[in-house]
This record gives structure tokens, sequence and C-alpha cells, in this order.
């Protein structure tokens, strides 16, 4: 009677990431703020005759091809994720944890149901930036960058004519909450790169079975540093359906 | 046309934690059973310790038909009505035990008689106003042989307080008399629940290792548990927690008299001319199906079974099957479970791992377990601390005030903090009042064009001061283990839960109850109702156990009573 196992197989993606090297190419990203802070605090070298040169966004960084996004959202979600969970020395970020390769690859399958979503959300978070800051988000200095993902984050940005799709409060919502799933995630769906989340916040990993003493109270287990996936015991399958986005839901 | 499937003795409509019950007894007694489930059969191999897919994609919950009929739900006539993105119960062969916490709590006596036991203590006039409660039609002890029946079949794991009226140290001592200590012992301790439970007693409580459906060694050919920490909506990798799926369906169809019939959506009860069921009507795929039977049991969870009742209308039952009194919906309420209480401590606390029923419980306030003379309200709250946390949740977690939601001062209080909180989880009485109700929604449907259900529902005062009571005590433990703040989170609305309780209640009375004492409807004698419909009360307590011990005496009131029932 079982007609779910092949329908269910049929569903599923590969596993794809486990490249180590990518992570080597987040570890240099670290700094995503700093650039159009050297633009507004920079002028021209003495003796260079020609005009400054008009602000321009920080430089792109090297990525894998893109399943949903386009390059230029891509760029701006980095710029936004950079902000929600920073970079510092020592300690990277969500642009390190690759949590826009999450968002990315989760728009393209899992929750290609937010692929508008995003689209008119991240042209509306712009659009807001320029709207109220006078540029691009990603053309803004960390402390406008700030203020204005506060405004999304309020609410604040609904009314502005910058074309959220509702409030600009839930499209927030949904980015920080991806963010989050992006960083602290199984690193099978892409973000999680070498569990930056998982070292940050001193989680000990997926295991399969944990021993009184992974229990006691003043011992920290050793990172296991394993995906749900590393073996071939489980079914990849792809949640498809409606998601909130948001935190547990109610037990049972 | 639809295909007319041959008769059988009995059709269960929903094979999860009731109907997956009441199948075992049934076949076991000669009767044939086809058991209609709308989802299909999930395997160890789909139950991986992926949060991702378990807590954030609703997964397993995704893909099923109860995410298309999602309740609608208004605190009030005058409210306006909204719609939650999916549903709180899932379908599959097994249901939501296939997920679920597994706590598996019995009621306390006191939750039999309500109303004859407060206006005793405490006079008649302390029944909340506009409450609709009633007593149960039997007590506590018409229960107990069932609840030990379940204990065994399902494998329950426990330490018991009261042993044919002997307290027994340990356990929870404020429990009804059982017949004999639990089938295996309770699931172990952890650092953080020993100290929490040594805070309970320097308060003077009585902390206990909580029951669980879930192996605590290996038990009838299962696993133990391993504790990996992915229990909560996700399922068991080693079937150690004691499900339908892997205990009672399983047994029922070796009898060779089960049959599971998967992806089958029930749309309509039939009946006679004279008001006798005759059988369900089903689609699957694009085909409609009738299955004729000589018994129909409904257990399809509160929603449906309630939704079900309404569109079956017919001559006989203009108004929905056996609702001719106007029953079917009323005394509709579901738990407060909101309303719980999270601390922060000063050091790491080691909780990533375990599961939510791995825990302690405090029941010195719950039911009538104190005496409330003096206080504003009847009843009480279970307090349950357990050890579980997986990271996208612990990064989610509340700062306390004392950092913003994002940036790098959320980043620096998360790593510091992650292992740090603790969020209680406080089961409370709630009860049925006249002002709550279920009916259709005039405007959602669902894909086949049928109106979806409509919740009508909020807490009242009784639920409210109880809230702020039971607060103060769970912060009071926290406290004394050594939490340096603490966050009160709100009860909210009475809004779809999976702790849903009532629509169909069972009781003596025709004029006030959908079904008799036995589960049989008043109306309808071959149509039974199984699953926390019919329950009147809640306590502080998960329901599967009681609603599991309620199918099982149902399916075996049919199967002794099988020629009057005819």
């Amino acid at each position: 009677m079982s007609a779910s196992g092949s329908k269910r197989r049929a569903l599923s993606r590969r596993a794809l990431l486990k490249a180590a090297g990518a992570a080597a190419a987040g570890a240099a990203a670290g700094a995503g703020g700093l650039p159009s802070a050297a633009v507004e605090a920079g002028t021209p070298p003495s003796g260079d005759t020609t005009q400054a040169p008009p602000p321009s966004p920080p430089p792109t960084r090297p990525r894998e091809p893109l399943q949903a996004l386009s390059a230029a959202e891509a760029d701006l979600l980095d710029a936004v994720v950079d902000r929600l969970i920073p970079a510092e020395a020592g300690s990277p970020g969500a642009v390190d944890a690759g949590a826009v390769r999450y968002i990315d690859r989760a728009l393209a399958g899992g929750l290609s149901h937010l692929r508008e979503t995003y689209r008119t959300g991240l042209a509306a978070l712009d659009r807001y930036a320029t709207m109220t800051r006078g540029r691009p988000f990603r053309e803004l200095g960390p402390t406008d960058q700030d203020s204005v993902l506060i405004d999304v984050e309020t609410g604040g940005a609904t009314w502005a004519g910058a074309g959220f799709d509702g409030s600009s409060a839930a499209f927030f919502a949904l980015l920080l909450a991806h963010t989050r799933q992006g960083m602290f995630g199984d690193p099978f769906y892409g973000g999680n790169i070498n569990y930056i989340g998982w070292d940050l916040i001193g989680y000990p990993g997926v295991r399969l079975s944990a021993g009184p003493d992974d229990q006691r109270i003043d011992v920290k287990p050793a990172p296991s540093r394993r995906s749900a996936y590393d073996t071939d015991m489980f079914t990849r399958a792809v949640a498809r359906g409606a998601t909130r986005g948001g935190p547990d839901g109610d037990p049972a | 046309m639809a295909i007319q499937r041959n008769p059988v003795d009995v059709v269960i409509v929903g094979l999860g934690a009731a109907g997956g019950v009441a199948a075992l007894p049934l076949a076991t007694a000669g009767l044939t059973v086809v058991g209609l489930e709308a989802g299909g059969w999930m395997t160890r191999r789909d139950f991986s310790p992926d949060e991702i897919r378990n807590n954030y994609r609703d997964w397993p919950h995704a893909v099923q038909k109860a995410n298309r009929e999602v309740p609608t739900h208004r605190p009030n006539p005058q409210a306006p009505t909204t719609r939650a993105s999916s549903h709180p119960m899932m379908n599959g062969v097994g249901g939501t035990t296939l997920h679920f916490w597994a706590q598996a709590w019995r009621l306390n006596p006191w939750d039999f008689r309500v109303v004859s036991e407060t206006t005793r203590r405490y006079g008649r006039p302390r029944i909340p106003a506009g409450s609709t409660v009633e007593d149960w039609p039997f007590g506590y002890d018409e229960l107990e042989p069932y609840y030990d029946l379940l204990e065994r079949e399902t494998g329950v794991s426990g330490k018991a307080g009261n042993i044919g009226g002997t307290r027994h140290d340990g356990g929870n001592v404020f429990e009804g008399p059982r017949r004999r200590e639990y089938p295996m012992p309770p699931l172990r301790s952890t650092g953080f629940l020993d100290r929490m439970a040594d805070a309970a007693r320097r308060l003077g409580w009585t902390p206990f290792p909580g029951p669980a459906t879930v192996n605590s060694v290996r038990y009838d050919g299962r696993s133990p548990c391993l504790y990996h920490g992915f229990c909560n909506k996700g399922g068991c990798h080693v079937d150690a927690r004691g499900g339908t799926h892997v205990t009672t369906i399983p047994k029922a169809q070796a009898t060779g008299r089960l049959q599971v019939v998967t992806r089958a959506h029930v749309t309509r009860v039939n009946v006679d001319a004279e008001g006798r069921a005759t059988g369900v009507t089903y689609v699957t795929g694009r085909e409609e199906i009738v299955q004729p039977a000589r018994v129909v049991l409904l257990a399809a969870h509160v929603y449906e079974n309630v939704r079900l009742l309404l569109l079956s209308t017919s001559k006989a039952f203009p108004r929905g099957l056996a609702n001719n009194r106007g029953q079917v919906g009323r005394h509709y309420f579901s738990h407060a479970q909101g309303g719980s209480v999270s601390a922060l401590f000063p050091f790491d606390l080691n909780t990533w791992y375990g599961l939510p029923a791995q825990g302690v419980a405090v029941d010195d306030w719950a039911d009538d377990n104190f005496d409330h003379t003096g206080l504003d309200f009847i009843g009480g709250g279970n307090l349950w601390v357990y050890s579980d946390r997986r990271p996208i949740a612990a990064a989610s977690t509340g700062t306390f005030g004392l950092a913003p939601g994002w940036g790098r001062q959320w980043k620096a209080f998360i790593r510091q903090n992650a292992d740090r909180t603790n969020t209680a989880y406080l089961q409370k009485t709630t009860l049925p009042y006249e002002a709550n109700y279920l009916d259709l929604d005039p405007v959602e449907k669902d894909p086949l064009g049928q109106p979806v259900l409509r919740i009508t529902a909020d807490f009242q005062d009784n639920e409210r001061r109880l809230t702020d009571f039971i607060h103060d005590k769970m912060e009071r433990w926290y406290r004394e283990a050594g939490a340096v703040a603490i966050q009160r989170n709100p009860l909210g609305t009475m809004g779809p839960s999976t702790h849903a309780y009532g629509g169909t209640r069972m009781g003596d009375n025709p004029e006030t109850n959908v079904v008799d004492r036995w589960g049989m409807a008043h109306e309808v004698p071959n149509l039974g109702i199984l699953g926390a419909s019919v329950m009147g009360t809640s306590g502080a307590r998960n329901p599967t156990l009681t609603l599991q011990a309620l199918a099982w005496r149902t399916a075996e009131h049919v199967a002794r009573n099988w020629k009057s029932l005819l």
C-alpha cells in the first residue's frame, strides 16, 4: 500500500554541497560594509586631475551559478545578511556561512512559492533605500544600511511608495528567518558552510545517538561536524509545502 | 459514477492516534475492517535529523490533505476571521503519532468530575460563568483499565506515584490510583533536569519524570530511545516512539482482517432513510469510491470529525449527521498551550540533545491538587521542563530585552547564550464555554469546493487568571534553579491547535452531548466517534493517551455488542 516512497524519491535533490573549497572564498569576504564608508571619507589623491568617481557598489565576490536569484539580487542579499549576522574579526558571519546560497537554493526548490515575494521585496528594499537615503542599499554605509533595515523591520517602510507587497515587516521577518536558517541549518541545504553557524553558538552537531555524558550540564560534547545526509540512511526529500518561515510551531 | 467497494463490518476514517488503536480490538475480535487514511506510509528513512525539514518547512506536514483544509478562526463573532498557513495535525498512517511529543498522561480523577468536585469543595458559584462543562458520564476508575492496556500496547515509560492507593515517592503522587507500575522505567534524566528537580524539592514541591510513549529500554521488539534531539515534530529513526504505525496498526494487519487504504480522502458519511450510517464516500485521485460498512467509526481529529458530520447532510439529518439537536461543534475548546515561560541562566545547560518527553514535571499546581479557596479560578497547570534544543531554534530564541534581534549585539548575545535558555511548557485546565464553538466557514472552501471549518473561540477569565498563577509558580521554580532573567509569554487566543477538544462531546444527556458513554452517536446508533472531540474536559494534560484509551474502549464496545448495534 505504500504509494509514497517512489514519489518522494522522484522529488529528491542531489546532495550538491560538501564543497569545502567554497568556504575558503567566503572567509575573505567579511568586511561587507567597508567600501562605501571608504567612498564617503575618501578624496582623490592629490595630483589626480580626473573627477572623483561616482559612488559605486562594493565589488562582487565570485559565486557559484545562481539557481533562482539574479546576480543583482544575490549581491543585495549578501549586503543585507551581512548586517543581520555580521562578520567580525575572528568570527565569520552570514555571508561566510553561505546564507544567500541557502536562500537561492531554497527559492529554486522547496520555497519556490516565495520567489516572487523575494523579487518584489528586494526591489522594494533597494527602492526604499534610494528614496530615503539617496543611494541604493549596497552603496550606503553600515549605519544607514542598519537604519533602512530597521524601517523595513518595523513596518515603517511599508507606506513609502517603495512597493512592498503588504507590510515591509513581513518581508523582513522572512529575510531574518531565512538568514538564520542559512546560518544555523543543516549544510545539506547550502548554508552553514564549514559549520560556521553551529560553531558560533556551540552546537555540538548532528548525532544519531546521544549518551548520558552528552547530557551532563558541565560537559561539552565534541562537535560531530556532519550533515544529516552524510550517510545514505535517510531519504533526501525536499519540502515543497507552505512555510511560515517562523519559529517552532505548535507543539504536539 | 462512484465505484462500490464490497461491504465490510467496520470502516474507520483516519488511521492516526485514535483510529490506529481502534483497529486492533476490532480485527482481533474477528470483524473485517477497512481503515481509510488520507496520507501514506512513512518509514524510518523519512525521519532524518533535519531541523529545516521538520520544523521550518512543515515537513512531514507538507503535501497533505489537512493543509488544504486549515480551519479559519475568529475570537468572537464580531472579530475578523483569519486563517493560518498550515494545519497542526498531519495525514499519514499513524497520523500525528508519527511525530508527536509522546507525553503519555492519564487525566487526573478530578478532570472527570469538575462540576461535582468543585461544587462539593467550593460551591456551585465557582463554576465559571458561561461554561458548559459537565461531569463525564463515568469516572477515572472506568478508564483506568484502558489506560493500563494502552500503556502496554503502545509502550509507555514512566514512574508510578500511586499504585492501588499506595503512594510511591519519585512518581506523580497526585495521579489517580493505577493497578501497577509502568511497563518501562522513565526516560533518563540529565544534568539540567537534575538541577531543576533539586530546585523543586527545595521549594517543597514533588518533581517526577513524566510518562512518555517512548521506549526507555528495548520494548516489544523496538529500540530504546537514542535521545538524538530531533523528536520535536520529527519522526523517530529507530521506531523508539510508539506511534500507532509501529504498534497497534501492524498488529491489526497481522490478523489479516484490517485493510489499510492510503490516499483516501473521505468526503461524507452516508445514511439510509432511517438515519442509520451505511458507509462512507471517499475520493482517491480522480475516483469517487463508496465503502459500505455496518458500523462507521470517525477518527479524523477534532476538526475533521466535526466537519465531516456537518457536511454529511441528509433528509434524516438536514443540519449535519447526528446534529438534530444542534450539539455538533458545541463544547469546543483547545488547550491553553500558549503562555509558556522562558528563563535565562548564567551558565550553559547542555540541552542540545534529548526530546520533549524527556523532562521533569511538577503537579503540585495542577487540577485540584491545591486548595483554591480564596483564588479566582478553578483547575491548574502542569509544569513541564524538558531537554530539547536545535540550532535554528536556539538562535531564534528571545533575548530577554538584553539585545536586539539581529546585528552585532545580537550575535554577541546568541554566541554566549544559545545554550543558556530554557522554555517551560505549561498545560493548563481549559473549559468549554457557550461562546466557543465550531461551524462551517461561510467563505473559505477546500479544493473540492467544500467549506472548511470555522473556529469561534477565545480564552476566558478562568484561563487567563490561571495562566498568571502558573506563570508565578514557574518563575519561582526557574529562579530557585539559578535563572537570572525570565520572560512570560502571552496566552494568545484559541486558534487551531493540536490539543483541540470537544465538538462531539460524550455524555448521557443527548440534549447536550453528541455521543453516549460508549462513544456511539445518540442519534445514529451505528456511528462511533473517536478522538479528543468526545472529551468534555482537558485537564492539564496532553490528550493522546486518554483519547486512545477511549478509542479502544469504544472499539471493544462495538465488538462485544456487535449484534445489538446492527
